[in-house]
């Protein structure tokens, strides 16, 4: 399957786009995601924490993920 | 009653005020982020926000409702917050609440701000003389 992730503040600027196309295995967790794009863009391990969103919501490591979901790569928020 | 807005214009703080006022309200509690002219010694010179619009107002409701579950006198609840760029004395956020007496305004406005800088999708980066930063994106 292919997942869209959309980019934000710090991780857009590492990745040097606001979305990404990933193709994953079915089931794809959270953690696994998040080990692949470290891998692919080792900045991204340097970040204070990294979090996945799923339809606007934080997802938990063991979470699965699937093509309908909106996903999103949420890196440390300073708002306020 | 909840409000929550997410603004690339400047936040008009009367009328946020106005908001939250209530016949039953004794109290109504602001906080007002504004912009620093300095960050960790550092002057600043500009704020850019930016947000993941869809999450953040869900996560801002989110913040206000818990607010409203843990102080159920809460009358009120008005959360705005801008984007975009800002300059020394800009306001970034207002929080305010009403509630029928002040105890419980003042510990609500706080849960709010705080769970609102841990949580909500927005992120800012600071602008120096001579470089920029994204704030507390590296430990």
């Amino acid at each position: 399957m292919n997942l869209k992730i959309a980019l934000f503040g710090i991780a857009r600027e590492i990745v040097g786009q606001s979305a990404l196309e990933v193709s994953a295995p079915e089931g794809q967790s959270v953690q696994a995601l998040l080990a692949g794009l470290r891998e692919q863009y080792p900045a991204l391990g340097r970040l204070s924490s990294l979090a996945v969103a799923v339809n606007n919501e934080y997802a938990e490591d063991g979470a699965t993920l699937s093509e309908r979901d909106e996903i999103a790569l949420i890196p440390p928020v300073s708002g306020g | 009653m909840i409000h929550i807005d997410l603004t690339d214009q400047p936040i008009d703080v009367a009328a946020a005020l106005r908001t939250v006022e209530d016949d039953g309200a004794g109290a109504i509690n602001t906080f007002i982020g504004a912009v620093r002219n300095k960050s960790t010694g550092r002057p600043v010179v500009r704020l850019e926000y930016e947000a993941y619009d869809s999450m953040a107002l869900h996560q801002l409701r989110k913040v206000a409702e818990q607010a409203v579950e843990q102080w159920p006198m809460l009358k009120k609840v008005t959360v705005i917050h801008r984007k975009g760029t800002l300059y020394i004395g800009d306001v970034a956020v207002v929080v305010a609440v009403s509630t029928p007496h002040r105890a419980e305004s003042f510990a609500a406005c706080q849960y709010i701000i705080d769970t609102l800088k841990q949580v909500v999708t927005i992120w800012k980066k600071e602008f120096y003389e001579d470089g920029d930063v994204w704030v507390a994106a590296h430990p």
